[in-house]
């Protein structure tokens, strides 16, 4: 009775891609909604343990442009989110900002900078360091990342923006010192980038880009 | 060749557990089990997924020309580990970003195309559901086992962030063994996984060699793990 065994193969093989094509596109227009507001939240509550939603009475989400510089920030592309509060820009997040030189490759950071060239604050967005002990940068782990928050050029010299075993400020872990140094040096390094660009930064009618 | 309920249970939970005798689905497996709330999210979403994909492949299994059924099986699974993914995303967002790669990669876990292909494409809709349930709880059992073991010795914790699965509720729940506990970071690498996996095996075989002695006049069971594929 079957003449062209492989071309009923064939067809059912078809049939059966069409259903789980359909079940995968049923799935996602239901939860793309959602997925979305999830990723959004999180942005949103990130950017909030730097700089607390309180202080700002724009939505940060979609106050929004990309800078270029690769050199200063280690990312191709960054993002920088405005804050503002009564018009003025009072502080800025960068995301990602990416430390190449973790022990185990890149470390990623968001940074908050406000108006006055202090840090709002760091934390870490994804990083491969070892378990135990280059993972204290998470702010999960120790609080070692947020002793960033106030500080700036103007209240540590240039110099001191090392580990404790370079002669710097920053305490290292014991165990892991290159994990502290690669965060300090992008840290540092996003500040000085900050501070050359602070005009363009904070200008309050800085022409801003919608992000979906 | 319908099983009995009870039989198909404590296949899957037990005599037949694919992670301790089938050592099938050791990627995920080894990988996940580094904190058990990790470990139950995978466990759970892999079962979901066994669950579904033995249920489809028993209601085809007639359908189905041999020549075509493993792309047909491969396709099944791979639509509903999409499905689930796209589900935890939006449902268990946090859980979903920490288990990362693991959740598509469900899709190569053995355990369920072999169940797929050993026992839903020969048996009847109710015991190959029931299958896919006592075998993903199975590997969800060692899987939580193990990532219990590993987050108590490595890091001196017990349910740490289970608030990613159960909400805000369960954000107290973590236990831990004290303050200044320095934790063994072998346990928490990968190395800790394959000697925790290895300590689990023998427990069992010595659990089963136990057994089969006090019950010296009844015949040990058959092991259900030959003519399972091995590939891991």
């Amino acid at each position: 009775m079957v003449k062209h065994p492989a071309l009923i193969g064939g067809i059912l093989l078809g049939v059966f891609g069409i259903a789980g094509s359909a079940l995968v596109a049923l799935t996602y227009d239901s939860t793309a909604e959602r997925i979305a507001q999830n990723e959004r939240d999180a942005l949103l509550r990130q950017i909030s343990t730097l700089v607390p939603a309180q202080e700002l009475d724009n939505d940060i989400l979609a106050d929004t442009h990309t800078v270029q510089a690769p050199e200063a920030l280690g990312a191709p592309s960054t993002t920088v989110y405005s804050g503002r509060r009564d018009g003025r820009i009072s502080a800025i997040v960068l995301s990602p900002v990416v430390a190449p030189d973790g022990y185990n490759g890149a470390i990623r950071l968001i940074i908050g900078v406000r108006a006055d060239g202090t840090l709002a604050g760091v934390r870490v967005l994804g990083h491969k360091e070892t378990p135990g002990l280059g993972d204290k940068i998470d702010v999960s782990r120790s609080d070692w990342i947020t002793h960033f928050a106030g500080l700036g050029m103007g209240n540590l010299p240039e110099a001191d923006w090392k580990v404790k075993k370079d002669g710097g400020h920053f305490d290292q872990f014991t165990g892991a010192t290159i994990t502290p140094r690669a965060v300090v040096k992008a840290v540092r390094k996003t500040l000085n980038w900050v501070a050359s660009h602070h005009a363009t930064l904070f200008a309050t009618d800085h022409p801003t880009e919608q992000q979906p | 060749m319908s099983e009995g309920y009870g039989r198909i249970i404590k296949d899957g939970l037990w005599g037949n557990n694919q992670a301790l005798v089938a050592l099938l689905g050791l990627c995920p497996l080894l990988a996940v089990s580094n904190t058990f709330i990790n470990a139950l999210g995978l466990g759970l979403a892999t079962t979901a997924v066994i669950t579904l994909s033995n249920g489809t492949v028993s209601l085809i299994r007639n359908i189905v020309r041999p020549e075509i059924r493993l792309p047909v099986f491969v396709l099944v699974i791979a639509s509903f580990v999409t499905a689930v993914e796209l589900a935890m995303n939006a449902y268990f967002h946090e859980l979903y970003n920490i288990l990362g790669i693991f959740i598509p990669l469900i899709v190569t876990n053995c355990a369920i195309i072999g169940r797929a292909e050993a026992f839903a494409s020969r048996n009847p809709l109710r015991h190959s559901l029931l299958d896919g349930v006592s075998i993903g709880l199975g590997f969800t059992l060692a899987l939580v086992t193990l990532g219990a073991g590993r987050e108590l010795i490595g890091q001196g914790t017990l349910f740490a962030d289970a608030h990613l699965m159960f909400g805000e509720v369960a954000s107290g729940w973590t236990l831990s063994v004290g303050g200044n506990y320095p934790g063994i970071l072998l346990a928490i690498l990968p190395p800790g996984a394959f000697l925790g996996l290895g300590m689990m095996i023998a427990l069992k075989n010595v659990i089963d060699k136990g057994l089969a002695n006090r019950a010296t006049t009844v015949v040990p069971a058959t092991d259900q793990a030959a003519g399972q594929p091995s590939a891991g």
